[in-house]
């Protein structure tokens, strides 16, 4: 406890300290200078300075420097710049201080917060920290403060591998993995004999160089050995869409990803082919994916990462026809007088492909003025967080005879203005064994081993941002 | 088998009660203590522990650098992990304790040479960064071998670590010729070297402008392209970057390096999407539109950046800034995609107003409908800035797409009538543009504005009410109550409101002159006497003095046609765009501000050698320029505008005001009373009087965009400034005709304007020496949409460099301010750039500049070379010009004859030069003449045979005497000169003078 507050005082008064510097070199500065110099940064240096964690309360729990220390004052412009956006999401990714860029990213109710002295792209910074955020994410299975704390030692030296002088240096699960082995394998039985195997002592520190890392396929590690050689495909496809208040579709388009987990031994090269590839409007790869025969020929080649990774990401445009499971009917009303409102909303099956729709959920987020609501649900729970006036339907499986409902009155703050906004609804939805778009695949080639492994392909779509205007 | 078990077990235990966290747990008094007791101990796993610990409190940003020594004593280890961790801590410490630093050296060389790649690479990565000077010497040998080691991981690091030695101390670098290793490894066998190699060239090469690093040819552009393929996708970012610095030979070359790049666009890094991006819209430019390929490119663009507006909002944020810049430059790219642009309810606000801005750029007659109804959703959303960019966006459709307008308009109507008060104020504003550029069409819903007159708490709604109050105060029964009622609490508005409101109400006089004399006495002595703001004094008093001295003209002036206003606003000027596209994913895209702005390494080390202003002396720092020198310029531009005008008025019209704060003063009241009392009888007597104020008569077709000026359609202050100080055409026109002037006033106010003009232009003044015609010295690109046209000349002994500024960018410029560089004959300015006002969009103004000759020395090559810098409220641009050398000739340079004939033997014949001058048709006499122009004076004139020989001499601002002899033949247009001078370098720059004026 003790230790906490003398942390917290220490950083108070560091605070104190630089903020008192920023603003005495700020009136020093002569006019000229102030005027066409305020944008300039000092001349080169790395890329990325210094990277800070931040909670979402705004304590600075862990920094890293890769070069020379800068205060952590510098996050002060962050924090006051997060004290006015109110909602952590709302912070603008890239900030400007007298002296330096912050480039964060905000997940896991966590800040990543980055220095910057020179020109460098900003998109280069914030798909690292997102990288950062994976890493720690596939080390530690979360990424949460507690969790950072209790590695602090793995997390030093995984930013030290995965960076140099801001250039990045290993940034693929498979390498790093080989030069710093993952704390929580220890408590894993099966992997932690392939963990002695690799790491023999009490080192989480690889002393060879990685295989991959040097080699033309850097994902990849050398000499994998599997007695069950297997090969999963995750096809997920999310429905982004805006319907209108009469439930026609405004915009509407499929965000889809291939997760693959591939546990074969030696350097097999993969083939995956579709029924309808011209499908997709856009493509992103791995690396490891041969892009002129996807150009030519349409197909996936591929000498796979070991274990999980992305294969592709694909987009499937607005352009082409998007089909929308479910419909929304939807009544939320204000009366003129009176201090109440009406609530009615039913979900039904609308395109299907006769597969069953299930984690069905509605939130709704409602104008500051409602103060309760009295519903009752045909089907599911709702809850109502007061604080936040976000409401919540927890429907579940939709039942295509029995469409769920939700009705009731809403309760308004007595002599408050009508509310002006229309609450939007947010719809989460998932339906196993398809894939929405109408993707699929054709077959799962392999070549180069002798092996004969076992292959699935499982095909998922849920609702991304699906949203129903009111 | 069963020992493993065990070791699992023990393990296991390890790894559920020894979390890191343990380490935060121990912050005693005596921690530093313990730790040194531990690091000191003889077991290596408890080493291990403590310098873990050390580690943990250096991640909380605790100070443990008091162990140092004893942490660098656990360096040397075969364990890679402990010895990982001390290098960790070495980085974080080794600068504030370099002495310390300098006993790991030892261990770094060692390592170097270990048979472990890993090893040899983890320790030339830390050495290069350790900061400290003594040890980078030690460094050079080890990192030599590193550059050239068999396994390439050791090369990619040690390729890195050059730049960041280089960082540290450049010269070294240089020296050591690392340099030339790292080019070399751009040809590596393994593509990660290549990727390290480029990166470390381009840091390099950033911090060095001038340096030619990046000598990009054909052929390492082949090997990048190989490399491209095959590195990583971070290398993949700095080879792409490095690829868009290059300009191809011609099409063909730029669509196949095109073609190689496009698979790039299907990278899942958004980073290298973005860069490829770039790349591709660089390279475009050069491809002719009707290629077959250009189309299929533009077709590939567009997919990747929809995919980009799928990925986390801090990665569609920097995207969306990006597509901005691309859709203002290839629109047709995205036309199809509006509804990606579509916001969704729970984007970060900072998402939703890019979108939205983007959407407006990409709105056309084909999708209006759509846009609009989106609008209208967006308009009852609850984020406040989020509703008022929307309300503000239909006012925008309405301006761009005309066949919208009427919709809009009636959606702004059904916005209005929601009465949420900061909805109705931002409709209030986009409907006063709205009536701009449809005169005539929508005054209609006036009536339904007035009704919330009351509401409008901001100061641009309520200035955009009371400007179309007072444009359309004939139609506005109670126009004058109205604007009456705003004038109560005249000096609680803000100044936006005050000049919105003298102005509307000097309208409101002009249109109805018989009920609002009252008021409009009220404002002007409200705006003129009890008012501080010199913008609003000014404008009080040009109203003043416009209805005093003639009202027709006033009504001319003053009701005058409005430009128009155009379709696009918020565009960013055409040469800034250029340069931003060039530079798609940077921070400058980001901010949409010119990259030059960004690193000062680029701009301070090119002009390094500028001198500090020429007030402050001689200025010795190299430095200067980006610095001392810079911030000294004077800020002063401005003010004497308002000072100027204000006590030209106070002049003539007003004594009792000119002496101390003004009295409510009887002479005050009498001078408006009888002023307005002249006024009102021309006013209302015969309309067809003969003065006539041509109506603006430059920046006309210049469409003046709405959010530039807060008083968008009269005068400005700024707009008449402008017009007073600079051109000679309104100066006719005001000055022109003083008979047409009330003989009261007549004379002291052409007197003064006159005045004014002498000060500000010196255009009209009788020639004296010869001066070229103006050449472009900045072109417009260059600078930002600034272009400067000059000249130099020698007016009545003040040499002047006379400027034509135009302003060809988008936005207004204003804070003007130039230097000059040393140079050989000292010139600097006499006195502060005189750009009174804030140039417009498509103005131009006339300045002359008075130079002298005491400013600093340095001799330039060419001899007359003048290197110029000019300031504005933008940037600061670069430029260097040549003056003729004849500005220098003075006006005593006639030297005795008998002094001239001693001076002519004296000097040595090697100091004699020879010129001939062609095809000059002139007699001697003539050509003497025309020279005297010129000061050079003919002392003496020979005739021999048939040639005349002219004697004559030139004496420079410096004292250098220059003798002459010219042989002018009869019937020969081919003249000779011989050139005499103790400096003979001059004698080139004379005798181009000699032609200049000869010819002219």
């Amino acid at each position: 406890m003790s230790t906490k507050r003398n942390f917290i005082d220490l950083q108070r008064h560091l605070k104190d300290r630089t903020r008192g510097a920023f603003s005495a070199a700020h009136t020093l500065l002569p006019y000229w200078h102030r005027v066409t110099h305020q944008w300039q940064l000092e001349s080169a240096a790395e890329m990325i300075h210094s990277l800070f964690l931040i909670n979402h309360t705004g304590d600075i729990f862990l920094e890293k420097h890769w070069k020379s220390v800068i205060s952590r004052g510098v996050c002060d412009y962050f924090l006051e710049v997060k004290e006015k956006a109110v909602e952590p999401e709302n912070v603008p990714p890239v900030l400007q201080t007298p002296h330096h860029y912050l480039i964060s990213i905000y997940r896991d109710k966590l800040f990543f917060l980055s220095v910057i002295q020179t020109e460098v792209p900003p998109l280069f910074v914030i798909e690292f920290l997102h990288r950062v955020a994976d890493t720690f994410q596939d080390y530690f299975g979360e990424c949460s403060e507690s969790i950072i704390k209790d590695n602090v030692v793995t997390v030093y030296e995984l930013l030290e591998e995965m960076l140099d002088n801001g250039f990045p240096l290993a940034t693929e699960s498979n390498i790093l993995k080989e030069m710093i082995k993952p704390p929580t394998i220890l408590r894993s039985v099966v992997n932690t004999l392939t963990v002695l195997l690799f790491f023999p002592g009490s080192s989480n520190v690889g002393d060879k160089l990685p295989t991959g890392q040097l080699s033309n396929i850097p994902w990849r590690r050398a000499a994998v050995k599997y007695t069950n050689n297997e090969a999963y495909f995750d096809v997920i496809e999310e429905i982004d869409a805006i319907l209108d208040k009469s439930g026609m579709t405004v915009f509407a388009e499929i965000q889809g990803v291939i997760e693959a987990c591939t546990r074969l031994s030696g350097m097999p090269d993969l083939t995956l082919s579709f029924m309808n590839p011209r499908l997709l409007d856009d493509v992103s790869f791995h690396p490891c994916v041969r892009f002129k025969r996807w150009e030519s020929e349409r197909v996936l080649s591929f000498i796979p990462p070991d274990g999980n990774f992305t294969l592709m990401t694909y987009h499937v445009s607005s352009q082409n026809l998007v089909a929308i499971p479910v419909y929304v009917k939807q009544n939320i009303s204000f009366f003129e007088t009176g201090s109440c409102g009406r609530l009615d909303i039913t979900i039904g099956p609308k395109q299907t492909m006769g597969k069953m729709v299930e984690g069905l959920m509605v939130t709704v987020h409602m104008p500051k003025a409602v103060l309760s609501v009295n519903l009752t649900a045909s089907q599911g729970n709702y809850t109502y967080d007061l604080a936040t006036k976000v409401l919540v339907w927890d429907i579940g499986k939709l039942n295509p005879q029995k469409p769920p409902n939700l009705r009731g009155t809403l309760s308004v703050q007595s002599g408050a203005p009508r509310p002006e906004e229309n609450p939007a609804l947010d719809i989460k939805l998932k339906i196993q064994q398809l894939a929405i778009s109408g993707l699929k695949v054709n077959r799962l080639d392999m070549y180069g081993e002798k092996y004969k492994p076992f292959k699935g392909v499982k095909y998922m779509t849920k609702a991304g941002k699906f949203q129903v205007r009111t | 088998m069963q020992e493993w078990a065990n070791h699992l077990c023990e393990n296991r235990q390890f790894g559920s009660k020894m979390t890191d966290s343990k380490y935060f747990t121990t912050t005693k008094k005596g921690e530093i203590f313990e730790l040194k007791a531990e690091l000191n101990s003889d077991k290596k796993e408890k080493k291990k522990e403590a310098v873990k610990k050390v580690i943990a409190s250096m991640t909380v940003g605790k100070d443990v650098s008091a162990l140092f020594p004893d942490v660098v004593n656990c360096m040397q280890t075969d364990n890679l992990e402990l010895k990982k961790l001390v290098y960790l801590y070495l980085m974080n410490y080794a600068k504030s304790q370099p002495d310390m630093a300098i006993m790991a050296v030892n261990t770094f060389v060692k390592d170097c040479e270990d048979p472990n790649p890993l090893i040899r690479a983890l320790a030339v990565r830390t050495m290069g960064c350790i900061r400290v000077d003594k040890i980078t010497e030690y460094l050079c040998e080890p990192l030599r071998k590193c550059l050239k080691d068999e396994d390439p991981y050791v090369r990619k690091t040690a390729a890195v670590c050059v730049a960041k030695l280089h960082d540290i101390n450049a010269q070294l670098v240089e020296d050591q010729g690392f340099l030339d290793t790292l080019k070399d490894l751009i040809s590596d066998s393994n593509p990660m070297v290549v990727a390290n190699a480029v990166a470390a060239l381009s840091e390099i090469a950033e911090s060095h402008p001038n340096s030619n690093l990046m000598d990009l040819n054909p052929q390492t552009i082949n090997k990048l392209l190989t490399a491209l393929n095959e590195c990583t996708e971070w290398g993949q970012i700095f080879i792409l970057d490095c690829l868009a610095n290059y300009t191809p030979r011609d099409d063909r070359e730029s669509q196949s390096i095109c073609e190689r790049v496009t698979p790039r666009l299907s990278h899942a890094n958004s980073a290298v999407v973005l860069s490829a991006v770039k790349v591709l819209m660089k390279f475009m430019e050069m491809l002719p539109k009707d290629l077959d390929y250009y189309g299929t490119l533009l077709k590939k663009l567009a997919p990747p950046l929809v995919t980009l507006l799928s990925a986390e909002p801090e990665l569609q944020y920097v995207a969306l800034r990006n597509i901005n810049l691309i859709v203002q430059r290839r629109p047709e790219i995205l036309k199809h995609e509006m509804k990606v642009f579509f916001v969704k309810y729970n984007d970060p606000i900072y998402v939703k107003l890019e979108k939205l801005d983007i959407m407006i750029r990409l709105a056309s007659q084909a999708n209006i409908a759509q846009v609009l109804a989106e609008l209208k959703e967006y308009a009852t959303e609850v984020d406040v800035d989020f509703v008022r960019k929307a309300v503000r966006a239909i006012g925008r459709c309405a301006i761009k797409v005309e066949q919208s307008a009427e919709r809009c308009v009636s959606t702004l109507l059904d916005l209005i009538q929601t009465k949420v008060n900061y909805v109705v104020q931002e409709a209030i504003v986009v409907i006063k543009d709205i009536f701009r550029k449809y005169p005539n069409k929508y005054e209609s819903v006036i009536a339904t504005l007035c009704e919330n007159l009351d509401s409008l708490d901001e100061p641009e709604a309520r200035a955009a009410m009371i400007w179309i109050v007072g444009e359309y105060a004939e139609r506005i029964d109670n126009a004058d109550e109205l604007l009456e009622s705003f004038l109560e609490g005249f000096h609680d508005e803000s100044t936006q409101v005050q000049l919105q409101l003298l102005t509307a109400i000097v309208k409101l006089f002009l249109k109805k002159p018989t009920e609002t004399q009252e008021l409009v006495q009220q404002v002007l002595s409200l705006a003129t006497q009890d008012s501080d703001n010199p913008d609003l004094r000014d404008r009080g008093y040009i109203y003043w003095r416009l209805l005093s001295t003639d009202p027709v003209a006033a009504k001319e002036v003053v009701l005058a046609e409005k430009p128009l206003i155009s379709e696009e606003t918020d565009l960013i000027e055409p040469t800034l765009l250029e340069e931003l596209i060039c530079h798609i994913g940077t921070l400058a895209s980001v901010y949409h501000k010119p990259p030059s702005a960004f690193v000062e390494g680029s701009r301070g080390v090119q002009h390094k050698r500028l001198p500090g202003s020429a007030g402050s002396g001689e200025s010795e720092s190299p430095d200067a320029g980006s610095a001392g020198g810079v911030s000294e310029a004077p800020p002063a531009v401005i003010p004497s505008q308002g000072d100027l005008l204000g006590d030209l008025l106070n002049l003539d019209l007003t004594p009792p005001t000119a002496t101390g704060p003004p009295p409510p003063s009887s002479g005050m009241q009498m001078g408006a009373m009888d002023l307005l009392g002249g006024g009102l009888d021309s006013l209302m007597g015969d309309e067809s009087e003969p003065p006539h104020i041509p109506p603006r008569t430059h920046t006309p077709q210049s469409p003046q965009l709405p959010h530039q000026s807060p008083s968008p359609p009269d005068y400005s202050p700024t707009e008449l400034g402008g017009d007073l100080g600079g051109s000679p055409a309104m100066g006719s026109g005001f000055g022109g005709p003083p008979a047409a002037m009330p003989a009261s006033f007549s004379a002291p106010v052409s007197g003064g304007l006159d005045d004014l003009f002498d000060l500000g232009g010196g255009v009209g003044m009788p020639m004296g020496a010869y001066s070229p015609p103006k050449t472009i010295w900045l072109p417009a690109m260059k600078a930002k949409g600034l272009e400067i046209l000059g000249t130099f000349a020698r007016r009545a002994g003040v040499i002047q460099m006379e400027m034509t500024l135009t302003n060809k960018a988008m936005s207004v410029m204003s804070d003007f301010a130039i230097q000059f560089n040393r140079n050989s004959f000292g010139l600097a300015p006499a006195g502060p750039l005189q750009v009174l006002t804030p140039l417009s969009p498509n103005q131009s103004i006339e300045v002359a500049l008075p130079l002298n000759t005491v400013g600093p020395i340095m001799k330039m090559e060419p001899l007359n070379n003048l290197q110029v810098a000019v300031k504005n409220n933008i940037d600061v641009f670069y430029f260097s010009c040549q003056y003729p050398i004849s500005m220098l000739f003075v006006e005593d340079g006639t030297m005795d004859r008998q002094v001239f004939l001693a001076t002519w033997k004296d000097i040595p014949n090697d100091n004699e030069a020879q010129f001939q001058i062609k095809d000059c048709h002139l007699n001697s006499d003539a050509a003497s003449n025309k020279l005297q122009g010129s000061n050079i004076f003919t002392i003496a004139k020979r005739t021999v045979e048939g040639q005349d020989m002219l004697y004559q001499s030139i004496k420079l601002t410096n004292g250098i005497w220059v003798l002459a002899e010219l042989k002018v033949q009869a019937g020969n247009p081919n003249f000779m000169v011989s050139l005499k001078c103790r400096a003979p370098e001059v004698s080139q720059c004379v005798f181009q003078s000699y032609e200049a004026v000869l010819k002219n």
